[in-house]
């Protein structure tokens, strides 16, 4: 359809249309710029850049070209068509069709784009093609530079075992196991036996906890290995696994390390990871509680001695597990620019795309290991669109109807590569942004977190952001107690929002009720309508009644101007603010102390759905009346569960193990279900014999479809 | 006639004793304590009996405000229902409900009904007016635990006199439907009565909006009032509308029906389309109408209501620039835009099960009521069929009738070609939405947001039927047909179809065909529609158009 529209007047009204919104997203992405760097125009640069990826990393790319004034093309797949980063990038070329081996993973197509477009370098962000040795050969056959390091790198820390060798030669620390490839299952459970549980199954290629898997007995081992290889073979189409020792109680701590053409290296300082869930990460800050200078320097040396052994040009990131008593073993090289590297490049001033197109034209570093600073504290939020209530995150997908970041409030940078009316759709990953707040000190890092997540509007998709809000303001995260596992450790019961104290509960009841007020009093405000009852006089106190989960609180409600005050058992809560029933946020102020809500909904029958304190929370306000007579109504039946299994998520079956009239045991796998890359096994909730299967491989299912039904 | 000049008259009558009532009870609050006793002593005088009348009048109110007995309003809440007062109190604002015939008692003599025990004061309807956020209405609430709430002649007057009174003043009738059916014991006493409401229903029609809230029962002719009426509401596992019960249907066409299958909420808001939408229970009901109410005007003398507003009428909708897919075969969701252009994304939407290729309902648009159509995409691409002409015209005639303006979003391939549409008479349905469009001389906004097609074009509000401001964005493509179809007949038997399919889309496949003839106003940029409407909105409140005098039209029914 994109080739029917060209005619030429058509297209001057669409050129107008994008020019428009162009303009604006620049404005934005300068506006979010924290970099001490300077841009040297009379520095000779390429006058064109490919960027080979989308979302967030193509566009942040892209506005740093800017900077360097280098034009840019971006890639696209035909649904990324009206993307931000096709909107931001001087050209744009579509490389095919959604699914990410026909476009972003067709090297054929890109080459064809460089091609095309004359553009003298590719920046290949992360993911996609950034670690793929064959990609950055091919460039190379052509004359295009690569932004990143040379093939023999790429190849020697892209092959996890190579490097774990490389790593051990070069005098780095590296965690016990199997130096090699295991065959098949049954030799992985051996292995496993003689390294000794708990062990780590691990994709040879892989990289951001796909085809990760983590196995604590023989049947762990077994379906890990499977799922593993499968996930492998789909995210890196390379199935070779391997095991090693999994260090127990670990922090994920890593070094940021920029080398240049001449033999240069330095190491920009730790990023602190450890909060992931499935071994991915969810909050990264810089620098780390846990490092004293010491251990630092000895991990930034080995990071940089690691570099050195492989030639290392280009940014990368050198991964350390850190044990309880900073016994630090190098884990893996990321040899592209890491998701979190806004977090370094805050606290360093650095500007790493800067150095990484710099190197990549062959400067040496202008940098020496002492100019390398760290200023301040730097935390980063990973906002997805995932439902955190599920196992801390299963994607969701949807198009963003409203959406607004927080770059109101001061240090705060986002970077995302969406807008509002942006989909989030099943083919790619569901990161909607990178939130990062930046401060003096990590406490004011913090609370310019806090409230950066109470301002962001996202609406249309499930987001994790209960789950962020929930983390930073945790006591153990802020006394900086943490490691891989704090996640499953702090909710064992997985994640349930945030739990009301008695106070923010009170609050939080005086705040609906509030709200529900200043809506009712409007709904009586008919403008030139003269048939308005002059009789009807405006009430100063009412008896409401408020319920929270299954709570019922009877509160009593005064006005003076636009502050109510409200008696909720037994306390007097005084909530003050302006009541635009037309924004998104809700700024108020309860008993002196400023609160951010959002009413995410409020309907005719008395529900408010408020977001407090990161958490959504469902309410009802009804009169005194009717919350009497709601007792009368009948209770509506919800239907049982246990019979039938429903897709958690938007995605496409990958398997179905059982056929109508199979007997399943609970716990028992039925399917496997494909979402964002990550393949999900659908368990059995109850023995049964299976009465129905309504999927079948290949097919693409929505959430809440229904899957297959038990007797 | 007669029978009705009767009625007429001893209405006159109840009014003059109503208002009598109410100075007393007046004078019962404000008077001194001397000129009470006073009043006492004379009322005395009257007397019949033991009791004085000031007792009978204690007593006969209290008596009817417990309606059926303690027993049966258990019985009625057991049910998961209030009683008729308990709604009218949840409906109405604190305390502003008038109440009259409260003292009305059935006329019925036969069959032991003349006995003490079996007058109810009031009958089993409770009526009055009241307001819902300051503004008149009128209320009728059938009450179940009198005689399971049915009419009989004296209940059917109570409705009568309502029905008169708003129609002079101009205001809303809103009535709580909840009733066995008819009096059987009255005879055609009953039927009288039923036929005296819905003279009154047709009369009322598209001068004061009506409507009606099933909340029970509602069977047999009782079923016509709601029918009549603009809107129909009703309470979802408690409320019913059927002609006849499921034994009746099994008696004679020997079909095996619940009573929720037959005419239960799902029935009537997804496959009759008799009911326009549906609630949780009683109490969900009661406050969803206090919210629909508002978006009404009073009467079609009064302008359709402006409330005050936060959300800016200049907001720019960036969403919007992006919501229409690049490939035309590609779904989206109507409602997305729709929500995203009206204040505060509030939308009360009517029908929302039933056509869904169609998209009705209000919301307001810088605080001003206006009434929504659109194509919806995502439901079988948003053709036209039997079901969403229907749909639609039956909406826009309201909005027309009550002066409230129609905005339309087009995106519509044509009309749903086949046989079950043909032999069910699209060509005759398919002709109300063209008819209500054309006939609608409230303002009329139109935004193409992609194809417009064939007559289905010319059908929604298009500018040939008067459409007051009609845009496209640059996705609209305003054809006879699509490319394909269209290159089929052009070219007929050339070989080089894709080549003339290309030039088809290149001269047709967009806006400018129709902008250059002037068919659509300008091509405005999606972000910006809302802004534009707006601004429309404010120009056209002072629009004045009017139809040649007709007795009334003749509408292809």
């Amino acid at each position: 359809m994109a080739a029917y529209r060209v005619s030429p007047a058509l297209q001057r009204v669409l050129h107008a249309v994008k020019h428009a919104s162009l303009k604006s997203r620049c404005c934005v992405v300068i506006g979010r710029a924290q970099y001490s760097t300077a841009y040297d125009h009379n520095e000779k640069t390429f006058d064109k850049i490919l960027i080979a990826n989308r979302g967030e990393i193509a566009c942040r790319v892209m506005k740093t070209c800017k900077l360097m004034g280098i034009k840019t093309v971006a890639v696209h797949s035909d649904v990324d068509a009206s993307a931000v980063h096709v909107k931001m990038a001087d050209e744009a070329v579509c490389v095919g069709p959604a699914p990410t081996n026909k476009s972003y993973l067709n090297m054929d197509a890109i080459m064809e784009a460089i091609r095309q477009t004359g553009a003298q370098a590719v920046h290949p962000g992360y993911g996609f093609l950034s670690e793929n040795k064959e990609f950055a050969r091919r460039l190379a056959a052509e004359n295009v530079t690569f932004i990143g390091p040379d093939t023999h790198a790429i190849q020697a820390m892209g092959d996890k075992i190579e490097s774990k060798l490389i790593a051990k030669a070069a005098k780095v620390n590296t965690i016990p196991g199997f130096d090699g490839v295991v065959k098949d299952v049954e030799e992985a459970v051996k292995i496993s036996n003689e390294i000794g549980y708990p062990v780590m199954i691990k994709a040879s290629a892989g990289g951001g906890g796909k085809g990760m898997r983590i196995a604590w007995n023989d049947d762990e081992t077994r379906e890990g290995f499977r799922l593993s290889s499968q996930e492998a073979a789909s995210s890196f189409g390379d199935d070779r696994l391997l095991i090693e020792k999994f260090v127990d109680n670990p922090r994920h701590i890593e070094i940021q390390v920029l080398a240049d053409k001449h033999g240069n290296a330095l190491w920009l300082n730790e990023r602190e990871c450890s909060i992931q869930r499935r071994n991915q990460k969810v909050v990264e800050e810089a620098p780390s509680m846990f490092l004293d200078p010491e251990t630092r320097r000895a991990m930034g040396e080995q990071a940089v001695a690691l570099a050195k052994a492989v030639q290392y040009s280009s940014a990368g990131t050198v991964e350390f597990l850190v044990d309880s008593k900073k016994n630090f073993y190098f884990l893996e090289m990321n040899t592209r620019l890491q998701v979190e590297h806004p977090i370094t490049e805050c606290i360093t001033g650095l500007d790493l795309v800067q150095q990484m197109i710099r190197v990549a034209k062959g400067y040496p570093l202008s940098h020496k290991q002492e100019d390398i600073p760290i200023n301040g504290w730097a935390i980063e939020s990973r906002v997805y669109a995932e439902d955190p209530y599920k196992s801390f995150g299963l994607p969701s997908i949807g198009r963003l109807s409203q959406y607004q970041e927080p770059l109101n409030l001061p240090n705060v940078r986002v970077d995302s590569g969406i807008e509002e009316g942006s989909d989030i759709s099943i083919y790619y990953d569901p990161m909607i942004s990178k939130l990062v707040t930046y401060g003096k000190t990590r406490e004011e890092a913090l609370k310019r977190m806090e409230a950066a997540l109470d301002n962001y509007v996202i609406r249309g998709v499930t987001h994790n952001i209960p789950l962020l809000r929930e983390i930073i303001v945790n006591p153990r995260f802020i006394s900086g107690n943490i490691t891989t596992n704090f996640l499953p450790e702090v909710y064992p019961e997985g994640f349930k929002g945030h739990p009301l104290t008695a106070p923010e509960q009170r609050e939080l009841l005086a705040a609906g009720a509030s709200l529900y007020l200043a809506a009712q009093l409007r709904s009586q405000k008919f403008l030139g309508d003269l048939r308005v009852s002059s009789a009807h006089q405006e009430r100063k106190h009412w008896e409401l009644c408020v319920e929270l989960d299954s709570g019922v609180h009877m509160v009593g409600v005064s006005r003076s101007g636009s502050t109510y005050t409200v008696e909720v058992d037994g306390e007097k809560v005084e909530v003050s603010g302006d009541w635009n029933l037309a924004s998104a946020l809700l700024n108020v102020t309860v008993n002196g102390t400023h609160r951010t809500l959002q009413c995410l909904s409020r309907s005719a029958s008395g529900e408010l759905s408020l977001q407090y304190l990161g958490t959504t929370f469902k309410l009802r306000v009804l009169s005194k009346l009717a919350a009497a007579l709601s007792k009368h109504m009948p209770e509506k039946v919800p239907e049982d569960t246990s019979s039938i299994l429903r897709s958690p998520m938007p995605g496409s079956v990958v398997a179905v193990s059982v056929k109508p009239g199979d007997t399943v045991a609970e716990g028992q796998e039925i399917c496997v279900i494909e979402a964002m890359k990550m393949q999900n096994s659908m368990t059995a909730a109850k023995t049964a014999k299976v009465k129905s299967v309504h999927c079948k491989a290949g097919e693409t299912v929505g959430e809440g479809d229904l899957l297959v039904e038990l007797e | 006639m007669a029978a009705l000049t009767t009625v007429r008259c001893s209405r006159g009558l109840l009014n003059c004793l109503k208002v009598s009532f109410q100075t007393s009870t007046l004078a019962k609050h404000r008077a001194p304590a001397v000129a009470r006793s006073n009043f006492l002593l004379q009322s005395r005088c009257y007397s019949l009996g033991h009791l004085t009348v000031q007792e009978r009048i204690e007593k006969k109110r209290s008596a009817a405000l417990v309606g059926g007995g303690q027993q049966r309003i258990d019985a009625q809440h057991k049910r998961g229902k209030l009683t008729a007062r308990e709604r009218i109190e949840l409906l109405l604002d604190h305390d502003s409900f008038v109440e009259y015939d409260m003292f009305v008692e059935h006329r019925c003599s036969d069959f032991g009904m003349q006995a003490d025990h079996n007058k109810f004061p009031g009958d089993s309807v409770v009526t009055g007016q009241g307001r819902i956020n300051g503004r008149l209405v009128y209320v009728f609430s059938q009450d179940f635990t009198v005689f399971g709430g049915s009419l009989s002649g004296a209940h059917a007057q109570k409705i009568c006199k309502i029905m008169d009174q708003a129609m002079m003043v101009g205001a809303p009738v809103i009535g709580l439907n909840d009733s066995g059916g008819a009096r059987i014991q009255e005879g055609v006493e009953s039927l009288a009565g039923y036929a005296d409401i819905f003279l009154r229903n047709v009369m009322a029609s598209g001068v004061v909006p009506q409507i009606s809230l099933i909340m029970g029962p509602c069977a047999g002719g009782a079923v016509y009032s709601p029918a009549l009426t603009d809107f129909t509401f009703m309470v979802k596992d408690t409320s019913y509308l059927f002609i006849t019960g499921p034994d009746v249907v099994k008696s004679v066409t020997n079909e095996d029906v619940t009573q929720e299958e037959l005419g239960g909420a799902k029935t009537h808001t997804a496959v009759s389309g008799v009911a326009h939408k549906a609630f949780e229970n009683d109490i969900d009901a009661l406050l969803n109408l206090r919210e629909f109410f508002n978006f009404l005007p009073l009467s079609n003398k009064d302008a359709s209501p402006v409330m005050e507003c936060h959300d800016p009428s200049d907001r720019l909708v960036p969403g919007l620039d992006t919501v229409v897919p690049f490939e035309s075969t590609k779904a989206y969701d109507m409602l997305d835009i729709v929500q995203s252009i009206v204040d505060e994304r509030e939308f009360f939407e009517i029908m929302p099960n039933y056509a869904k290729n169609i998209v009705v309902g209000f919301a307001r648009m810088n605080g001003r009521t206006v009434g929504i159509v659109g194509n919806q995409p995502k439901v079988a691409s948003g053709c036209l069929d039997i079901n969403s002409s229907v749909k639609g015209a039956r909406f826009v005639r309201f909005c027309d009738a009550f002066n409230i303006p129609i905005i339309t979003f087009v995106d519509v391939p044509g009309f749903l070609p086949g046989t079950s549409q043909e032999y069910g008479g699209i060509i005759r349905h398919g002709a109300k939405l063209l008819y209500a469009f054309a006939e609608a001389t409230v303002p009329k906004i139109t935004v193409i947001t992609r194809k417009a097609y064939g007559g289905a074009y010319d059908v929604m509000s298009s500018k040939h039927l008067r459409g007051d401001v009609n845009y496209a964005w640059p996705s609209a493509e305003v054809a006879v047909m699509g490319a394909k179809g269209a290159v089929q007949i052009i070219f007929r038997g050339k070989s080089n179809q894709a080549e003339a399919e290309a030039e088809y889309v290149e001269k047709f496949a967009n806006p400018f065909p129709a902008a250059v003839r002037g068919f659509v106003d300008d091509i405005i940029q999606p972000s910006t529609t809302r802004k534009r409407i707006c601004r429309d909105l404010e120009v056209l409140a002072s629009k004045k158009q009017s139809n040649p005098w007709k007795k009334h039209a003749n509408i292809p029914l």
